[in-house]
This record gives C-alpha cells, sequence and structure tokens, in this order.
C-alpha cells in the first residue's frame, strides 16, 4: 500500500491537522492508502511514496520520496484533492 | 480534553495590537506564560523555529498556528488565540498578513488530539471564523469553541 506522509516542522500541529484533511480528500476519492504524520527530522527516515507538507518543508524533503505535495492552504479541501489526485496518478501502472 | 478546556475564556484576546510577527507570538505566548503553563523557552523555540524554517506556522489565509515541541517548556497541554487588530505580515507568500494566531502547547503527542480536532470543526466553518475574525465581544468567540467542543 502507498504510504502518504505529512510532515510539520515539529510534527504535532500542523501535519496533524494537514493529516486530517488529507483523510478526508483519500476518503472521499476512495484511494488505498496509508496516511501518517511526522516531524521533519523523521520524515528523512521514513520511505514516504508521497511527502505532504507546506512549501518551506517540503523543500526541504526533495528527494525522500517520489512525490511532493506542496500546501499553501491547509484549509483548502479542493486544493488539497486535486494534487492527491495527481500525485496518485504518478502511481498507476 | 475538549478544544474549551484548552482554550478557555481567559485564555482569548480580540482587537489586540501587535507591531510585528514576533510580538504577535510574543502576546499569544505570554497568555499561557502568565498561568505558567508554558516556560518562556517555549515562545522563543516558536521564534526560532519560525526563522530556521520560514513562515510555515501561518496555515491559512490569515490564520498562523503557533507551535514547538512539548520538549521546549510546557508545563500543562493548553492553547490560546488572539484576534490582532492590525494583520501582520509573517512573510508568508499567500497566506499574510495574519489575523489570528492561536499558540498551541502540548505536554505530549497525544493530550492535544481531540482539540485539534474540534479547532479543524472551526476553521472548517466559515460563519464561525468570520466571527473569529472579526468579532470586538470575546464572549462570542467562547460560544464558538463551545459549539465545537
Amino acid at each position: 500500500m502507498l504510504k502518504i506522509l505529512v510532515v510539520c516542522g515539529n510534527g504535532l500541529g500542523s501535519s496533524f491537522l494537514m493529516e486530517m484533511n488529507i483523510k478526508k480528500v483519500i476518503k472521499e476519492i476512495g484511494a488505498e492508502v496509508e496516511v501518517e504524520h511526522s516531524d521533519l527530522t523523521s520524515a528523512k527516515g521514513y520511505h514516504a511514496d508521497i511527502i505532504v507538507g507546506t512549501k518551506d518543508i517540503t523543500s526541504q524533503l526533495s528527494g525522500y520520496a517520489k512525490e511532493l505535495i506542496e500546501l499553501n492552504n491547509i484549509l483548502d479541501l479542493e486544493d488539497m484533492r486535486e494534487k492527491v489526485v495527481k500525485a496518485l496518478e504518478k502511481f498507476e501502472n | 480534553m475538549f478544544l474549551n478546556q484548552m482554550l478557555s475564556k481567559n485564555h482569548i484576546q480580540v482587537n489586540v495590537e501587535a507591531k510585528d510577527w514576533e510580538n504577535a507570538i510574543d502576546l499569544g505566548g505570554e497568555i499561557l506564560l502568565n498561568e505558567k503553563l508554558i516556560e518562556l523557552t517555549y515562545i522563543e523555540a516558536v521564534k526560532k523555529m519560525k526563522k530556521e524554517n520560514g513562515p510555515y506556522i501561518v496555515i491559512a489565509p490569515g490564520i498562523a498556528l503557533s507551535h514547538a515541541r512539548p520538549e521546549n517548556g510546557v508545563n500543562k497541554t493548553s492553547m490560546s488565540l488572539i484576534q490582532l487588530k492590525n494583520p501582520v505580515e509573517f512573510g508568508h507568500e499567500e497566506n499574510d498578513p495574519v489575523k489570528l494566531v492561536f499558540t498551541l502547547a502540548t505536554t505530549d503527542n497525544k493530550s492535544h488530539l481531540d482539540s485539534l480536532r474540534q479547532l479543524m470543526g472551526v476553521m472548517t466553518e466559515s460563519s464561525d471564523m468570520d466571527i473569529l475574525f472579526t468579532t470586538k465581544d470575546v464572549d462570542k468567540i467562547v460560544e464558538v469553541i463551545n459549539k465545537h467542543s
């Protein structure tokens, strides 16, 4: 199963809020993926397929996952859905 | 822990004057510091992380979630909210300027999760967010918080 990791600087606040919304989106689109959250440092050893974070976080994680999803507004579910769908397409086949 | 236990009425201030983002983080943190719920080191840690990692604490347009880690000096899981009189720039490309600063302090990685879930309930209801952004009456915010707790 694909692993999505939601990351923030300390892994306790924003990443949890993002994880909640990402799970909502995943449920809506019916994708079978695992979603977890972590801080920036532990994200590097996590081997996630997709990393989700705000811009300043993902810029420090390029190369640590096949796909990076950058979010500006963690409350914008439509933007999130669009980006998640696009990232998941890369894993088809 | 429910949201209204963490973010009680005495932890909410409206029409707060902050001169810049650091001042805004200080003012939000001081509410918890004054009750010894956090140490000064916690506020310093938030500012340090913002300087090192960028303005990621601005999680949505106009909203900052000021937080660091339990080991940075948290005595009790708690939250404060300040609504700024004049929005301040945090240096975020899309979400500036910030008008609401939530300061979140947690002693571990679990005790605040129910409250955050409830906070997300508040944040995804635009009529409630309008109240948080605009009211000059703390009781109106307390009503919103209670509704979601």
